[in-house]
């Protein structure tokens, strides 16, 4: 059994997973297919059961139900170690009493393999780090710490590689600069990686692919892009970037597009982007597909007219305006600044208008809140 | 000026301590061992000849005493240490919100007296006690076979009294292992055993040594277990330095002991640590 799990190889698939620790349900009935070879995300808030995901597909956990199986082969039941998969912890986790070439060499060796440097200076090269096999962890610097746990996954090229919030610990720059790198990394050594994190701009950054989780279940599962342009919850749309989303009421077709009534102002809406179960629906918007205009200037696509300019923000690259609409909401309005037209100022009224591809539909009972919390523990060297 | 020797002012009583009550006994004890008793004075009363065949002829009319010390000493430390390290460990990473308690149960023995606690081993594996009678009922021991007075309660009884000594250190040491360590190693191939015999045995070294020289040291120069648990068939070096001291009143002879044993203990220990190599160890 063991020996057929430790050569395992393909798609990891879980079956309506689920994860209770007492009352308290982690994960609730998750099914998910990661294709063999792909950038994989889990995305989602701190406490949504990311974490708890990725511990049972490493076997640190037991489902409480359903199955886990690599390729063919049902690996459930098997403890980590007879597992064809390698972690990179949150902290990293190296072995403070050994040197990094043992470090990277641990998993070598517990297999048997008596011929271990060839394999951990090809690891040692591949994180940049060869000049360092003979320090101890202590003496490396976080960022060094963080290849060295790489490599020491790598190294046994697995058929899995789990990376816990990998980047957390790491400043904003250097971060930036692993995401890359691991990216890199991944198409280099063509291992599935699952990658859990918090962080949506560096899912985005890294990921071919990203499920959004919440509440110990999968919202939405898709490219980056689909997710961005196309959410199907509240919480997606919110959680990645900043959503407009305003209240309405579906009032008819017109061929592909649906009309909505938005406060008494008509826009049009592509049925497959709409979301929505009955005529109650949250018309959703991103800040920066906005346009925003004088009175007196023409404009087509969707048109909201009778706001006022509340707030200005200039921030370099784009200016991010507040627009108060005559129903009491604020909209938020991101344009680049590349026309040259001077901002707007504050009280000056203006309209809005957008291309009516760029519309998506939510169900009118979602909570337009949902997602836009911001964690706790979310690093302070976020923006 | 005055920040260079502030410190060395601050060490000024505890240097002070060690030199009146360390250092200028072990001149004295040193001056002793070398003497012979006074021709025609009395008993008690010796002078200095600078004879260090003392040393010879303690050794060899000592050598059983000798050789049980450590032989007990030894054994008392190994069971101390096979007792007390996966109690350490239970604490450390099973004991959850009940920690402090535990450790609190651990050095609660001290609240008694050891002379007291050592005693209550004498119940414990006399006739009356429990012990004796469930062993015979199982046939493990004999009707005729007594515990008392015996090298087995005398290596219990030190094993007992000692056992905080290794407990404290071998959870301090485990207790500073990050169990996500741990579980690096299950997820890098090694099975449970191995994965203890090379992550935590290696990261608790420094317990297991500070552990072992805790119990081994006032283990082998212990004469009270021996006293009160023992026979004459069980003496150890303490129980002949103190018999020599107070009551043949034969100082020499004693003080050559106590700094053999001393010496003896030294050599030990450092042959110990450099084995163990706690060097290596951050």
């Amino acid at each position: 059994m063991s020996d057929i799990a430790k050569s395992a190889r393909g798609d990891l698939k879980l079956s309506n997973i689920t994860k209770s620790y007492g009352d308290f349900t982690a994960v609730n009935d998750l099914s998910l297919v990661i294709p063999e070879g792909s950038f994989f995300a889990l995305l989602g808030p701190s406490g949504c059961g990311k974490t708890t995901t990725l511990r049972m597909i490493a076997g640190l956990e037991e489902p409480t139900k359903g199955t886990i199986s690599l390729g063919a082969t049902d690996i459930t039941d098997t403890k980590p170690y007879q597992r064809p998969i390698n972690t990179v912890f949150q902290n990293y986790a190296l072995f403070p009493h050994l040197t990094i070439f043992e470090n990277i060499a641990f998993g070598l060796r517990r297999r048997g393999i008596k011929d271990v440097d060839d394999a951990v200076n090809k690891a040692l090269d591949l994180v940049e780090l060869p000049h360092l096999a003979q320090r101890k962890p202590t003496q490396l610097s976080g960022g060094q710490q963080q290849r060295i746990a790489l490599a020491r996954a790598i190294v046994n090229r697995p058929a899995l590689l789990l990376l816990d919030e990998p980047l957390g610990a790491l400043d904003l720059k250097l971060r930036r600069q692993m995401q890359i790198e691991l990216k890199w990394i991944q198409r280099e050594v063509g291992i599935t990686f699952v990658h859990v994190t918090h962080d949506q701009e560096e899912a985005m950054t890294m990921a071919d692919t990203i499920a959004v989780m919440n509440e110990g279940q999968i919202e939405q599962m898709g490219s980056p892009a689909d997710l961005y342009d196309n959410p199907e919850t509240a919480f997606v749309a919110n959680f990645l970037g900043q959503s407009n989303l305003i209240k309405g009421t579906v009032t008819g077709n017109d061929g592909a597009n649906q009309i909505v009534d938005l406060f008494g102002q008509k826009i049009s809406l592509q049925k497959d982007r709409s979301h929505g179960v009955d005529s109650s629906i949250y018309a959703g918007i991103r800040p920066e597909k906005f346009r925003i205009s004088r009175l007196e200037t023409q404009t087509h696509g969707n048109i909201l007219t009778g706001g006022k300019v509340e707030d200005v923000s200039y921030i370099g690259v784009s200016t991010q305006y507040q627009v108060l609409m005559p129903w009491g909401q604020e909209l938020m309005v991101f344009e680049q600044n590349d026309d040259g037209v001077a901002p707007f100022s504050v009280g000056e009224p203006v309209n809005i208008s957008w291309e009516p591809i760029f519309t998506f539909g939510l169900r009118g009972d979602e909570d337009a809140e949902a997602g836009t919390e911001v964690n706790p523990d979310e690093d302070l060297d976020e923006e | 000026m005055k920040k260079i020797s502030t410190p060395y002012l601050l060490l000024i009583p505890g240097m002070g301590f060690l030199f009146t009550f360390f250092l200028l006994p072990l001149i004295n004890l040193a001056q002793t061992s070398t003497q012979t008793p006074v021709g025609g004075g009395d008993t008690g009363q010796y002078e200095q000849t600078l004879r260090f065949a003392n040393y010879i002829d303690a050794f060899v009319e000592n050598k059983e005493q000798f050789g049980r010390s450590f032989l007990y000493a030894t054994i008392a430390t190994i069971l101390a240490l096979a007792i007390a390290y996966p109690l350490a460990y239970a604490i450390a990473f099973k004991g959850g919100k009940y920690k402090n308690i535990m450790l609190v149960l651990v050095v609660a023995p001290f609240f008694t007296s050891f002379l007291l606690r050592t005693i209550a081993w004498k119940q414990i594996l006399g006739e009356e006690g429990f012990v004796v009678p469930t062993l015979r009922t199982f046939g493990i021991i004999s009707e005729s076979t007594t515990l008392t007075s015996s090298a087995f309660a005398v290596v219990a009884g030190m094993t007992y009294n000692f056992l905080p000594f290794m407990t404290l250190p071998l959870y301090a040491s485990i207790d500073r292992i990050d169990p996500r360590t741990l579980e690096a190693s299950g997820d890098l191939y090694a099975n449970g055993f191995t994965t203890f015999r090379k992550v935590t045995l290696p990261l608790s070294m420094p317990g297991v040594v500070a552990g072992t020289l805790l119990t081994f040291i006032p283990a082998a120069g212990d004469y009270v277990n021996a006293a009160i648990l023992g026979s004459p068939q069980t003496k150890m070096l303490g129980n002949v330095i103190e018999s020599r001291y107070f009551k043949i009143v034969d100082y020499p002879t004693a003080a050559v002991l106590s700094f053999t044993l001393m010496a003896a203990i030294l050599i030990l220990v450092t042959v110990y640590v450099r084995k163990a190599g706690t060097e290596e160890l951050v």
